[in-house]
């Protein structure tokens, strides 16, 4: 009895601080090149964003929905194509002999995927499952944002929050509990063109090229959406005054 | 129907043997209208085109789609990225089901408000009502067709809600999945049952449309045209007036569809389903919100499944809840404030349904689910009964009865004898 009443008391407890805890997460707002009506990807920060993807992501988490030769999209031309899907090695087969066998990429394969199979994954990270990051922009309110608060957001619990063995303290995640280690700490990657390497600016980079694997098609579609907005707006001026003028003729009461 | 004779020698001679010319002419051209239907006139027209863009983009989708739980969701983002034109089909499609529910749910607001389900129009209404049900059946299918998380645990919930029916339930549920849980077969049905509806709703929308045309639109004033003078020809008077709303239509659906193509969406159906997981909050498509608010304001499961079905099924019998004479809304001065309340009451319902059940949203949802009731259950039939409309005017050309104003409307009447 007197147990059951110290969970209860307990729970009372625990409870506004559980529901603090997993609410007020904090999201920071950025102004991205690629929002609003006429928003465009930055080729630039793509290319930082794919290359910080290979060197800090990709060795835990899969882009199963990208094939090497989505990368024209991001500036690369042919031969940069099939140089890069050639330093992967994919595997293929069966062959003639009934055997699987490995060879370099070509520009029709899409990304390999870190781990053979989802357990495999949580066997690797604690039994927790890295997600792939294909649609992950569209897969979280306010994706962008989200992302890339999440990537900048890891810091030394307050005091008097315990972080469990293998969790790590973010304050932008739900519950501040997450799996995934930090992975970014400024200077991760070494970009070629000398853009702003701390961690803010690569977590923005990654947050362009995630954004992009999750809608390749956002510009042409916002590109179509133009022309086909001024058609609409001329026909809806057109038929109104062939409207009005059809009706002159009938009195209104 | 009148054998019109057509100018065009071949129209002619099929026209003899097989009358669609005569036909269309008499449906669509020369068919009577009344001639002072306002916009809100303009959403049933836009209901059947929107009908056709769903049907027209969900058969080509069709082709590049695969119905089964481990490519499901492969094939719809393959639609996405490889599909030539994929994405448009397919944002066109998933938004165009929701513009579906804005087009039908202004077209039922205007039908209630001008009292168009009465008599002589009964039987258009319930056709009306049974559209909308297949409707829901079919957007509750498609939704779990792309087989993400939402799909997956929308189809759960709401497949579960049949096991509250005593006796047969579990049996219903076992036919629904084709299994003993959501699964491959449920997904394949789903999918099969998708594609077969919108064919059901076609031939309910024509008989909705034979029904209309028996005696023609209401209209904002409610009283029967009273002869030529209150009406014009279809063609070309609504035609264009029905094509201007359309390019207008079209206008905010292309908005939606290539600038904010996922605003009406959740971002949990951009991960593929996994049984294993639930989702934190699982919520419907927007525009079943205001009826999973009634099933969970009751806190009984066969209740709040009966309370839900009952929300839908009280339309049915409204043209005998509200007994009053008058149609429009504009000579009721009660009514029309009830109508505003109960307008209210649906938007508080569909945004409840969106919260969680806890706490105040629980009470406020049984209070706005009491309140659904009363209106057709009580309010209504006691409207009829206590109410004192304002005078109907004489016709649709004289709107204004009494004194100048009548001689007002005779002088108008005599203005439009001269046209």
């Amino acid at each position: 009895m007197r147990r059951s009443l110290t969970a209860i008391l307990l729970s009372l407890l625990a409870g506004p601080a559980l529901a603090a805890g997993g609410g007020d997460v904090l999201i920071k707002e950025r102004d991205w090149s690629f929002s609003g009506p006429l928003g465009t990807y930055d080729k630039a920060a793509m290319q930082r964003g794919f290359q910080a993807y290979q060197e800090v992501c990709a060795g835990c988490h899969s882009l199963d929905l990208i094939a090497f030769r989505n990368l024209a999209d991001l500036g690369y031309n042919e031969a940069e194509i099939k140089a890069i899907a050639a330093e992967y090695d994919i595997e293929d087969g069966p062959d003639d002999d009934g055997e699987m066998f490995t060879r370099p990429g070509r520009p029709a394969d899409r990304f390999p995927a870190p781990y053979a199979n989802n357990q495999a994954a949580r066997a690797s990270n604690n039994g927790a499952l890295p997600p792939d990051l294909s649609l992950i922009v569209k897969a979280r309110a306010n994706g962008a944002n989200y992302l890339y608060s999440l990537l900048t957001s890891y810091g030394e619990a307050p005091a008097g929050t315990e972080v469990p063995d293998g969790m790590h303290y973010n304050a932008a995640y739900s519950g501040k509990m997450i799996a995934m280690p930090q992975p970014l700490y400024g200077d991760d990657v070494s970009y070629a063109d000398g853009a702003d390497s701390s961690a803010e600016g690569i977590a923005a980079d990654l947050v362009q090229f995630l954004a992009w694997t999750a809608e390749p098609k956002m510009e042409t579609r916002k590109r179509t959406g133009v022309a086909t907005m001024l058609f609409l707006l001329v026909l809806v001026g057109f038929s109104y005054r062939a409207m009005k003028v059809i009706w002159s003729d009938v009195k209104k009461a | 129907m009148s054998a019109k004779q057509f100018s065009n020698p071949v129209v002619r001679w099929i026209d003899h043997r097989l009358p669609v010319f005569s036909f269309l002419d008499h449906e669509l051209h020369e068919y009577p209208t009344p001639k002072n239907l306002n916009y809100f006139w303009n959403f049933g027209s836009l209901a059947g085109i929107t009908l056709v863009i769903m049907i027209v983009t969900g058969i080509v989708l069709a082709m590049s789609y695969t119905p089964h739980v481990d490519h499901a969701f492969d094939s719809v983002e393959r639609i996405m990225r490889d599909v030539n034109h994929g994405w448009l089909l397919r944002y066109i499609h998933m938004n165009g089901a929701s513009f579906f529910f804005i087009v039908v749910y202004i077209h039922i607001f205007r039908g209630l408000y001008y009292g168009s389900y009465k008599a002589p129009r009964e039987l258009l209404w319930m056709l009306g009502v049974v559209i909308l049900l297949l409707m829901m059946a079919t957007a509750f299918m498609g939704y779990v067709l792309p087989w993400g998380q939402m799909s997956f645990w929308g189809a759960t919930v709401i497949t579960n809600l049949f096991s509250a029916i005593p006796l047969v339930g579990d049996s219903i549920v076992t036919l629904l999945w084709g299994g003993f849980s959501v699964d491959n077969p449920t997904l394949n049905r789903f999918f099969a049952l998708h594609y077969l509806m919108p064919f059901l709703i076609a031939g309910v929308v024509i008989l909705h449309i034979i029904a209309l045309h028996r005696f023609g639109s209401n209209n904002p004033i409610g009283i029967d045209a009273s002869g030529p003078q209150d009406t014009v020809p279809f063609h070309p008077y609504y035609t264009i007036k029905d094509f201007f709303g359309l390019s207008v239509f079209l206008s905010l659906f292309a908005a939606a569809v290539f600038f904010f193509p996922n605003f009406m969406g959740h971002p949990d159906n951009y991960i593929p389903a996994d049984p294993m997981q639930t989702p934190a909050h699982i919520v419907p498509e927007w525009y079943f919100l205001p009826f999973y608010a009634i099933l969970r304001a009751v806190p009984d499961k066969l209740g709040g499944v009966l309370a839900m079905f009952g929300a839908i099924a009280v339309l049915f019998v409204l043209p005998w809840l509200d007994r009053s004479p008058v149609r429009s809304a504009r000579f009721r001065p009660a009514f029309k404030i009830f109508f505003w309340l109960f307008a209210i009451d649906c938007v508080v319902l569909g945004y409840l349904g969106g919260q969680p059940a806890e706490g105040i949203y629980v009470v406020l949802s049984r209070v706005a689910t009491v309140w659904y009731f009363l209106h057709f259950l009580v309010f209504l039939p006691l409207l009829s009964v206590f109410e004192t409309p304002r005078p109907l005017p004489q016709s649709i050309s004289s709107p204004v009865l009494g004194g100048g104003a009548a001689l007002a409307g005779a002088a108008a009447n005599a203005a439009k004898e001269k046209v």
